[in-house]
């Protein structure tokens, strides 16, 4: 696998030159403006009311790659016991995520590993057990699966095997750029959280912006005792741009956000195609007169089931979004606990709006994957009902 | 494809801008050298020789061995440097505990009175030998068949009989199959099945410990010790583990228990170079072959492997220790299906770590025939004592069925713990709750 990689020609950028491009005559399938989108803080006097930050609180803008190198530096500076590792990370990463880390806390707590996935990860296991923290990045979601069963049986199972004895892995956290960018192909494309949601004992999170990756990588890292994959979606490290504040702060996990509310349908995602999401609801809600709630998940699993159902109870229509596959994917989870739990509510089936389920084809990813034309689409189908 | 895509990287200027840095680390090559500077192999000598390195015609690693199986140290003059007779004889008891406690749970297994059992027989010498020369503070990672590390690190008969009955005792409250021990100190983690996992485990258990007495030179310097058996070496994890540990100079001896069979696979079959010792050469890993039936050859070789692991800031060691699986694989094996009964009878009468050790005490005039069988017969009764308690106890309650999967139990499963609750109290007869602690308010 080694021999194909070519980490240094995957670019994301804010320009999406490669198969994003909107055909000439799209009024839904637009590239998404980042600058404007109203999911990010383009000022910073949003940001201490959503984040329940103290007033006096600073910010900076920065991308998201950016908000990544920040919260890890944070995080090394805070405690010793904070490690990073993996492939070339030394340097400052392949995507930027460690630039200057290793010349400001050296190279015995910044440093790159052999090329081993299933070393680094089960590296990150022992060093865990004996109470380090140990921040492990695999290069490409992708490239997990050499680690699957380093994670699935042993990070996963390790507290609950020691049982008295105390000891764990919880310290560790995994992380991985994942999902597509227009020229990924197979193997630079994927979001395998449904694989790692199948598995109790880790926690999946996926954030969608920049001060929501700081905040919750700080929360994986410091206030959650159990192993973390955390996957950070790739296309967005330059191309989202927001205010992030400057100091330690933790966003809690296992919670969803409202990003938006609403009372006609909720659309529930994660990650990048929450941008989708926001820009079919504005073409919905003008052109088919509807309000609807989007909700963030941000932890796919253990995941907020009552904020979903709380919602969906309102609104008696929902909608689940990603970007991975639709077999046996994140929305399978969500529609069948929306259709055990709120039954009685319902006016319309689940809909799940998801990648097709085969390999994402290098000329046919946007043909493959969720876009804004399917979104709403099925918002207008689930309104119709 | 790549030389196309090698051209892009080129007129990049971001990837072009990284690349000095690249080379100010890297050798140029000098003119006139007789050595090869590769970066990859900075010290190779040019040839003109084309010899393919035939690894048939290299000698076989040595075998480390104090005495013979007659019990007479091969050097006379040596006896096993700085250990008492009194050390000596703990060492046997713990070889004999083990081999008594074998016999009597693979037996019981057979009885149907536990699910399932390995023994350890023909390899004892290995794990208390090596064990003996760890401190309490170092950490160990094990395979299955390292009872005798747990043995000689203070595992009591009754810990041993509440994991093998995964009784309210168990450290690893019933959750895990028998023999998979595991204690909090002195620190051998709970084993688990897959193979060859624990090894880069083992490696970044070890930087943790050299990076905390970096950190905080007050900290005892420790190492980890790590255990597997020449099967699992074949595993990913044994190259990513032993090329980990090098790499990142960890404070780790490996300790390959090489005794002739993967279940029912010979070494033939495992591998084809000269054992697994050559491999850590291959690493750049300090390694050593061993005779695994010479409990002071394991124990020297264990000494100086954890002085050597702890010098110059920490680095890796391997020992490769030579047995003979004397026993069957595990209770759901029967391994006269696949190796001649008359090979196993043989090991069993020409060499093993017990007898061996046994014949230098006598000829030490330590031990003898009187006190082997009334230590026997203590050690008998004492299992038995133990095993009669540990299969009265009660199971532990049905919580510990949900709780440790995380740090704290998920909303998830508070529902389904009440689900089953639920279930349990409307099917009361098609459930029997007797054995477990608490009943159904364990739940």
């Amino acid at each position: 696998m080694a021999s194909l990689r070519l980490p240094r020609l995957i670019r994301p950028s804010g320009r999406r030159l490669y198969s994003g491009a909107a055909s000439p005559s799209s009024r839904l399938n637009l590239p998404i403006d980042y600058k404007t989108t109203p999911l990010l803080h383009h000022t910073s006097s949003t940001l201490s009311e959503s984040l329940e930050l103290p007033g006096s609180t600073t910010s900076k803008s920065m991308n998201l790659y950016q908000a990544i190198n920040s919260a890890l530096r944070t995080a090394l500076a805070k405690s010793e016991k904070v490690m990073l590792f993996g492939e070339d990370v030394a340097f400052g990463g392949v995507f930027r995520c460690s630039m200057d880390l290793q010349t400001e806390f050296g190279s015995e707590r910044v440093f790159n590993t052999p090329l081993t996935e299933q070393g680094i990860v089960g590296f990150a296991i022992g060093a865990a057990a004996q109470g380090m923290k140990p921040v492990a990045e695999i290069q490409f979601a992708d490239y997990v699966f050499p680690a699957f069963d380093q994670i699935v049986n042993e990070a996963a199972k390790f507290r609950y095997r020691e049982g008295a004895t105390g000891v764990h892995a919880g310290g560790m956290v995994v992380r991985m750029p994942c999902g597509a960018v227009g020229h990924g192909a197979l193997y630079h494309s994927q979001s395998p959280e449904a694989l790692f949601a199948h598995v109790p004992g880790v926690q999946v999170v996926v954030p969608r912006s920049p001060s929501q990756a700081k905040g919750l990588l700080l929360a994986s890292i410091f206030e959650h005792n159990n192993p973390v994959i955390f996957m950070e979606p790739k296309c967005l490290y330059r191309a989202a741009v927001e205010h992030v504040p400057n100091e330690y702060y933790t966003i809690p996990l296992s919670k969803a956000e409202i990003l938006k509310p609403g009372n006609d349908v909720t659309l529930i995602s994660y990650g990048q195609p929450l941008y989708l999401c926001s820009a079919a609801i504005a073409a919905a809600e003008k052109a088919l007169g509807v309000s609807v709630e989007l909700i963030d998940l941000r932890t796919i699993y253990p995941w907020d089931r009552q904020t979903v159902l709380d919602s969906v109870k309102k609104t008696g229509r929902a909608i689940v979004v990603h970007e991975s596959m639709v077999n046996y994917g994140v929305g399978a989870e969500v529609a069948a606990t929306i259709q055990d739990q709120a039954f009685l509510r319902l006016e319309a089936p689940v809909k799940r709006v998801a990648g097709w389920s085969t390999h994402t084809g290098l000329q046919y990813e946007k043909f493959i994957l969720p876009d804004v034309a399917r979104i709403y689409d099925a918002i207008k189908q689930t309104i119709e009902y | 494809m790549s030389a196309h895509l090698l051209r892009r990287i080129s007129r990049n200027p971001r990837a072009l801008s990284r690349i000095p840095q690249r080379w100010s680390s890297s050798i140029s090559q000098r003119p006139g050298s007789d050595r090869v500077r590769f970066p990859g192999a900075v010290n190779s000598k040019f040839t003109t020789d084309m010899t393919f390195i035939n690894p048939s015609e290299t000698t076989n690693i040595p075998t480390y061995r104090v005495m013979d199986s007659d019990g007479v140290l091969l050097d006379k003059n040596r006896k096993p440097s700085g250990v008492s007779n009194e050390e000596i004889l703990t060492w046997y008891k713990n070889m004999l505990t083990v081999s008594v406690m074998d016999v009597i749970m693979f037996e019981a297994q057979r009885q149907g009175r536990l699910s399932f059992y390995m023994v350890s027989a023909g390899e004892e010498g290995i794990s208390v030998g090596s064990a003996a020369a760890l401190t309490p503070d170092d950490v160990v990672f094990a395979q299955y068949r390292e009872t005798g590390v747990f043995q000689q690190r203070g595992f009591t008969l009754k810990d041993f009989m509440s994991q093998l009955f995964a009784n309210c005792h168990d450290n690893g409250r019933g959750r895990n199959m028998p023999v998979h021990y595991g204690s909090n100190y002195p620190r051998m983690h709970t084993i688990s099945s897959p193979l060859a996992t624990q090894i880069p485990q083992a490696s970044g258990a070890a930087y943790a410990l050299k990076l905390e007495s970096l950190q905080n030179p007050d900290t005892p310097p420790r190492i980890v010790a790590c255990y597997f058996g020449e099967g699992a070496a074949s595993e990913g994890d044994f190259h990513a583990g032993l090329n980990i540990a090098a790499t990142r100079s960890c404070p780790v001896v490996f300790i390959c228990r090489n005794n002739g069979y993967a279940i029912s696979t010979p070494t033939l079959e495992q591998y084809r170079g000269d054992g697994i010792a050559s491999r850590g050469v291959g690493y750049g890993i300090d390694t050593i072959r061993v005779d695994g039936n010479d409990i002071f050859a394991v124990y020297e070789a264990m000494r100086e492997a954890r002085r050597i692991a702890l010098s110059g800031g920490g680095k890796p060691v391997l020992i490769e220790a030579m047995s003979y699986r004397v026993s069957h694989h595990s209770t759901s094996d029967d391994s006269f299906a696949y190796r001649a009964r008359v090979e196993v009878e043989d090991w069993k009468r020409r060499d093993n770590p017990i007898i061996r050790l046994r014949k230098w005490l006598e000829n030490e005039g330590l031990w003898d025939e009187d006190t082997e069988r009334t230590t026997r017969e203590q050690l008998r009764k004492e299992v038995l004592k133990e095993f009669g308690e540990a299969e009265r106890e009660k199971k532990p309650p049905l919580r510990e069925a949900f709780e440790g999967v995380y740090e704290e139990l998920t909303e998830e499963a508070q529902e389904q713990m009440k689900e089953l609750k639920r279930i349990l109290e409307t099917y009361p007869e098609e459930y029997d709750l007797r054995q477990f602690k608490d009943g159904i308010n364990g739940l």
